[in-house]
C-alpha cells in the first residue's frame, strides 16, 4: 500500500445542526464581547449619539418642535439612525480590515470555522449595538425629555432602526475588504460623517441647503431616518416602500462589492 | 528521538507509510516573484517533518497551500487525499500561522473556547492550557500577554481541536529557550499520540532535534530532503582546522575543498572528504600545525546547500 492515503478510512461524521448553531452562537457572542471591551468602539459608537442627544435634544431644544413633532422625539429618530450607522460601519469594517490585513482571518479560514459564521457574527454584533444605542436614546428621551408614544411605536421604531443596521453592515463589509487595517477607520469617518450631515441626521432635513437635500435622496441614511421619522409622525411622508427598496438595493450592491473583495482575497496572498 | 530515526534505513519508511499531505509539482508566484518553483514534497502519517530554510525561502507559502488558503499556479496539493479546502480536512487539521494581530480584548480561555467549538471532539480546556503552558493565564486578556505567551496561545488554538495533522509555521519564533523546549516536548507528545506534524523553521537545531525528516528549502525550491543524518551526510563532509602558511586562494584551489574561512590564527577548510585534502595540505606545508578534523554539523550542511543553490541560480541567469 504505497502512497495510500489515510483520508477515507474514517467515516466523516456529519456536523449536526445543533453543533453548527452552537458555533454561530459562540462566534457572535465573542464578537460582541470583543467589541464591548474595546473602549475605542464603545466610546465612539455609544457616546457620540447619546452626547449629541443630551445636548441638542434635552439640554438645548427640549421645548421646541420640528414640524409638529417635539425635538426630543424627533431626535431619537435621527440620532438613532446616526448611532445605528456608526455601530454597524465601525463594527464590521474596522474589525474586518484588521483581521484581513494582519493574518487573523487567515488563521480563522484555515480552521474548521464555517466561513459565514464570521460575517454573521459581525452583523449580529452590529445589530445588538444598534439596539443598545436606540434603547439608550429612548430611555433618555422618556426619562428626561418627556417623550411619550404608544409602546407599539417604540417597538416599531426600534425594529426599523435595528433592521436598518443591515445596509450599513453590508457597507462596512465592503469597506473592510478594500481598506487596510489602519486606513479603515478614517475611511469610515470619511463616509459616515458627511453622509450623516447630508441626510439630515445632525441638522433637521428642512434646514439643509437645497443642493444637499437633493444629494440626500441617494443616501441610505436619509431613507432610514425618514422611515424612523415617519413612525414618530415627522419626516417628509414619502413612500415607505420606496425607502425600504432603496435600502434593500443598497444592501445588495454593498454585498456584491464585499463579495468581489472576498474573492480577491481568496486569490491573492497577503501578510 | 532523532537517534531512533537515524538508525532507520533511509529509503524504507517513507514510501510505505501513509501519505497525509503532499505538494505535487507545485508552483506559486506572487506577481513576478516565484515563491515556489515545482516543489514535490510530502508528509506521512505519524512523522514530524521540518521545512527548513531562510526567510523568504517559501516555507510560509508551502504551509498556506497545504492549508488551502490559496491555490497553486501549477501542480496539485493534497491533504488526506483530498483538496485542502475540503471542510472535512479542516476538521482534522490544526494550524499555527504568523499572525500580526489577534483580537486583544478576548481572554485566553475565550479564544480557546471559540476555536474548540469549531471541532467535533475538542480537548478539554484544562488540557489545552496545560499543553501550551498557559495554566495560569486562562483569564488573561490577549493584550496583557508577552510575546512568548501570545505565541503559546496560537499553539493552543492549533491543538485545541485534537486534530490529526498540525501545520505549524515558525511555531517557536519569539520563544525563549525554556518555552521552546517545552513546545518541542509537546510536539513530541503529539506525535506519540499518532499525530502528524509539519513545521517550518529557520532554526537548524530545532529541525535537527525534532524532525524525523527535514526538507531544506531555498529560493522556492526544495534542495535536499532526508533524515537529519542524511542531510548532514549528503553535503556536509568534514571540517578541517589548522594553522598553515598557505594562502587562502591556494587552499581554495585544492580539489575537494568547498569552502575556506579564516578563523583567528587558523583556517577552517570545508571538504567533502578529509583525507585527500589533508594529504595535500601536509605535502604543501610541512610546517602545518594544530590540525583538527570534525564532521560538519547541520549548520554547515545548510550553509553549503543554500550557497550552492544560490551559485547554480546565478550560473543559470
Amino acid at each position: 500500500m504505497s502512497t495510500a492515503t489515510v483520508a477515507l478510512s474514517t467515516t466523516p461524521l456529519e456536523s449536526s445542526p445543533s453543533h453548527t448553531a452552537k458555533v454561530y452562537f459562540k462566534e457572535a457572542k465573542y464578537e460582541f464581547l470583543k467589541n464591548l471591551r474595546l473602549r475605542m468602539y464603545t466610546a465612539s459608537v455609544l457616546s457620540f449619539p447619546l452626547m449629541f442627544y443630551v445636548l441638542f435634544g434635552l439640554v438645548l431644544n427640549s421645548k421646541e418642535a420640528i414640524g409638529g413633532t417635539r425635538v426630543p422625539t424627533y431626535l431619537i429618530a435621527t440620532y438613532g439612525t446616526f448611532g445605528v450607522m456608526g455601530a454597524s460601519l465601525f463594527g464590521t469594517a474596522a474589525g474586518l480590515a484588521a483581521d484581513r490585513g494582519l493574518g487573523w482571518l487567515q488563521l480563522k479560514r484555515a480552521s474548521p470555522m464555517p466561513p459565514f459564521a464570521y460575517f454573521i457574527a459581525k452583523v449580529v454584533m452590529s445589530m445588538i449595538f444598534s439596539a443598545m444605542v436606540v434603547v439608550a436614546l429612548m430611555v433618555l428621551g422618556v426619562s428626561f425629555g418627556g417623550v411619550r408614544m404608544p409602546i407599539a411605536d417604540f417597538a416599531k421604531l426600534l425594529g426599523t432602526l435595528v433592521a436598518g443596521s443591515l445596509p450599513f453592515s453590508a457597507m462596512g463589509l465592503a469597506v473592510g475588504y478594500f481598506a487596510g487595517p489602519t486606513s479603515a477607520p478614517p475611511t469610515i469617518n470619511l463616509i459616515y460623517l458627511p453622509m450623516s450631515f447630508c441626510s439630515g441626521l445632525w441638522v433637521p432635513f428642512m434646514f439643509l441647503p437645497k443642493v444637499v437635500r437633493q444629494i440626500a435622496l441617494v443616501l441610505p441614511p436619509y431613507h432610514l431616518s425618514q422611515l424612523a421619522l415617519g413612525i414618530v409622525g415627522a419626516g417628509r411622508h414619502e413612500s415607505v416602500a420606496t425607502h425600504w427598496e432603496v435600502l434593500f438595493a443598497f444592501t445588495l450592491i454593498c454585498l456584491g462589492i464585499a463579495r468581489i473583495g472576498f474573492q480577491r482575497d481568496q486569490e491573492k496572498m497577503y501578510g | 528521538m532523532s537517534l531512533k530515526v537515524e538508525n532507520m534505513p533511509a529509503t524504507q519508511p517513507i514510501e510505505t507509510r501513509r501519505m497525509v499531505a503532499s505538494l505535487e509539482g507545485v508552483s506559486k508566484n506572487y506577481g513576478p516573484v516565484r515563491a515556489l518553483r515545482v516543489v514535490d514534497f510530502n508528509v506521512c502519517a505519524g512523522e514530524v517533518v521540518a521545512l527548513l530554510g531562510p526567510n523568504g525561502a517559501g516555507k510560509t507559502t508551502a504551509v498556506k497551500l497545504l492549508l488551502g488558503l490559496m491555490p497553486p499556479h501549477n501542480g496539485r496539493v493534497r491533504v488526506f487525499g483530498r483538496d485542502p479546502t475540503n471542510p472535512e480536512n479542516r476538521k482534522r487539521t490544526g494550524a499555527m500561522l504568523q499572525v500580526g494581530r489577534v483580537p486583544e480584548t478576548l481572554r485566553v480561555r475565550e479564544h480557546i473556547d471559540l476555536f474548540s467549538s469549531y471541532y467535533r471532539k475538542p480537548m478539554p480546556l484544562a488540557e489545552v492550557l496545560g499543553a501550551a503552558g498557559l495554566e495560569k493565564l486562562g483569564e488573561r486578556k490577549f493584550s496583557d500577554l508577552s510575546g512568548g505567551q501570545r505565541q503559546r496561545v496560537l499553539f493552543a488554538l492549533a491543538i485545541c481541536g485534537d486534530p490529526d495533522v498540525l501545520f505549524l509555521d515558525e511555531p517557536t519564533v519569539g520563544l525563549d529557550v525554556e518555552a521552546r523546549h517545552m513546545l518541542w516536548e509537546e510536539i513530541r507528545r503529539l506525535v506519540e499520540r499518532g499525530k502528524t506534524v509539519l513545521l517550518t523553521t529557520h532554526y537548524l537545531q530545532e529541525a535537527d532535534t525534532l524532525a524525523d525528516r527535514i526538507a531544506v528549502i531555498n529560493q522556492g525550491a526544495i534542495i535536499a530532503q532526508g533524515t537529519p543524518a542524511e542531510i548532514k551526510a549528503q553535503t556536509s563532509g568534514k571540517k578541517i582546522r589548522c594553522i598553515t602558511g598557505l594562502g587562502i586562494e591556494m587552499l581554495r584551489r585544492i580539489s575537494g575543498v568547498t569552502e575556506v574561512r579564516e578563523d583567528r590564527e587558523a583556517v577552517e577548510i570545508h571538504a567533502r572528504e578529509a583525507e585527500p585534502v589533508v594529504r595535500e595540505l601536509l605535502a604543501r606545508d610541512p610546517q602545518l600545525s594544530g590540525l583538527e578534523i570534525t564532521s560538519a554539523g547541520l549548520e554547515e550542511a545548510f550553509l553549503a546547500l543554500t550557497r550552492n543553490n544560490g551559485q547554480n541560480e546565478n550560473q543559470q541567469n
